[in-house]
């Protein structure tokens, strides 16, 4: 009986996805298995390709805004902030003071509704369900200030060339200041329940370690490189609109695992709460769009009185302004790492190309590395810590 | 950065044709066949260190007789600062890979051998990467139309997803919104009004 073949029946390959709640969107996994532990990993993505890049290279430049809100749909202006930063480089538009502190403002927001969507969606994966119920209570109060700015809970279109499209009532901004005062609470409660549960850390801690030179290698960005220990965000670093005015503290990480990402995140929520406060509480009054008129178009109000601004008006929303000749590289510093817009100006009224950096990206990119020896179920720990979202990933 | 433009125009010589800097951004032509050793100095000099590649794309300008522009951002966490690489190409001359240097590479030229069909040598894995199994075509060059050329439904009768040329029930609009005081192409010669003479 002892005689029977050896056949190797502990190697296997399993399909993860491309429908998975773990998987944060469409990602499809094949899995190359030596028993529970991950031999290789090959990700196929693009099953969320839209290709909005080639979209965007047949669309004037103001119409090519929205579709940034679809990238990492979860802190839509965050990405729309990187693409008027170009557009504004290129053209040497000054921006409002007013303006800048709306842009720092929202952006502080966007990263409070992606962070919340990946701590709470971690903890799901790894099995706690309560964090979710009570972390999304704050995303849609949060999402509501930016319907009450924009229009729009998500799709917001409100960051435009110049500036943002309009000013904010006070009665919103002093929602929002009464909103910060509320919020820190309520992160203790989330952290109540994760920071130190048994489970939580035993499922994150020593997961998926990334070293320095790893940061280096796989072009890591934001809290992927703080978690591993290196004080680096473009807020501080390369700082743009006011943010080097602002205090905030940059948290990092010891080990580089996911939970020292976890904790990373968590601390800078309380920080984006304390930019916001601080923003509100500088915000001087004035425009919030440039006065450039061949790029921003003129109130309603105006278009009732002067033929000009009709005029503007019209060839604003139909051709578009023009963009002189030119190339450049402009990123923020996206809850999820660096975004970048790589724009190339023909001197026409449309990009000529804009080639979109996202951080999910490169970070998915090193799915195979990080995985490696890993358990099967930490596969889902490491993705969640990844904080993948596929709009910006596929395009 | 007028310092870090000579010191790099001084070290790599012949393997780059020039540097610019144009909105305080450093951009470097560098020549193809000699793109490993460039990024490996640009890595490993103490006065570089652009220890992270940040982005790699291709640009298409098809009028030209190398009509790829392969674009490499580079960032120096350490002495923060950036730096922009570019080389030219053409659809059969292949570029010599950067995974030795940098792993991430390897999606990024997926990605770019997927979107434009630039071919990278020694690449241990060139599959395409955003598009579908069984595509065909380069979507980003600016010969392909932006509709492209087959759609997807689920077919009731076969009970499968199937694939058909792409049938536009009202005509693809590009609308052209250049003003005719401005040099658009349409606007009739004085002269002769659109006969030839």
């Amino acid at each position: 009986m002892t005689e029977v073949t050896q056949i190797d029946d502990r190697k296997f390959t399993i399909n993860f996805g491309p429908q998975h709640p773990a998987a944060h969107g469409v990602l499809r996994l094949v899995l190359e298995l030596e028993g529970e532990v991950v031999e290789r990993v090959d990700p196929h993505i693009g099953l969320l390709h839209r290709g909005t890049e080639k979209l965007i290279e047949h669309k004037t430049y103001m119409q090519a805004i929205p579709y940034f809100d679809r990238l990492d749909y979860v802190a839509p202006m965050n990405q729309e902030h990187a693409f008027c930063m170009a557009v504004e480089k290129i053209m040497d538009i000054e921006v409002p003071r007013r303006a800048q502190f709306i842009r720092v403002i929202f952006s502080e927001i966007g990263r409070i509704l992606s962070h919340i969507l990946n701590v709470t969606t971690q903890a799901m994966d790894v099995g706690a369900l309560t964090p979710p119920v009570w972390g999304f209570e704050e995303r849609e109060k949060l999402m509501v200030f930016y319907e009450r700015a924009s229009g729009s809970r998500m799709h917001a279109a409100y960051f435009r060339v110049g500036g943002v499209r309009q000013d904010l009532p006070q009665d919103l901004l002093d929602d929002i200041l009464e909103w910060c005062e509320q919020f820190p609470q309520k992160m203790h409660d989330i952290e109540t329940l994760l920071t130190n549960n048994r489970i939580f850390k035993q499922r994150n801690v020593d997961i998926g370690v990334i070293s320095k030179q790893d940061c280096f290698d796989w072009g890591y960005s934001g809290v992927m490189v703080r978690g591993s220990g290196m004080a680096w965000d473009l807020r501080r670093s390369q700082p743009y609109e006011v943010y080097d005015e602002l205090e905030f503290k940059i948290p990092l990480g010891k080990n580089g695992d996911c939970y020292d990402r976890y904790l990373c995140r968590m601390e800078e929520m309380y920080e984006s709460t304390k930019i916001i406060q601080q923003c509100l509480r500088m915000m001087p009054e004035g425009p919030v769009l440039s006065d450039n008129k061949k790029v921003t178009p003129p109130r309603r109000a105006e278009m009732k009185q002067s033929m000009e601004a009709l005029i503007h008006h019209f060839k604003l929303y139909t051709e578009g302004f023009h963009v002189p000749a030119a190339e450049v590289y402009t990123a923020v510093e996206a809850p999820k790492g660096e975004f970048g817009v790589y724009l190339v100006a023909d001197g026409s009224n449309k990009p000529y190309r804009c080639k979109v950096r996202a951080p999910g990206f490169t970070h998915l990119a090193s799915m195979d590395y990080v995985c490696r020896g890993h358990m099967l179920a930490d596969v889902s720990a490491i993705l969640g810590s990844l904080d993948i979202v596929f709009g910006e990933v596929d395009r | 950065m007028e310092d870090l433009k000579t010191h790099i125009l001084e070290a790599l010589g012949s393997a780059v044709n020039g540097a610019e800097i144009s909105f305080g951004e450093l951009v470097l032509h560098a020549r193809r066949e000699e793109i490993v050793k460039t990024m490996a100095f640009l890595r490993d000099d103490p006065l570089c260190r652009f220890t992270t590649l940040i982005d790699l794309c291709g640009v298409d300008y098809p009028e030209r007789e190398r009509r790829f522009d392969v674009v490499y951002h580079m960032l120096s966490m350490h002495l923060n600062h950036r730096i922009r690489i570019k080389i030219t190409t053409d659809e059969d001359t292949a570029v010599h890979t950067l995974i030795g240097l940098f792993p991430n590479a390897n999606w990024y030229e997926r990605e770019a051998f997927d979107m434009y069909g630039i071919a990278f040598d020694e690449h241990p894995d060139l599959r395409r990467l955003l598009t579908d199994y069984g595509f065909e075509g380069y979507p980003l060059r600016k010969d392909f139309p932006l509709t492209g050329f087959v759609e997807v439904r689920y077919d009731e009768e076969r009970k499968s997803v199937i694939y058909e040329p792409v049938n536009l029930p009202q005509e693809f609009r590009d609308f052209d919104f250049m003003s005719p005081w401005e040099g658009a192409k349409y606007v009739l010669d004085e002269e002769t009004k659109g006969e030839e003479a």
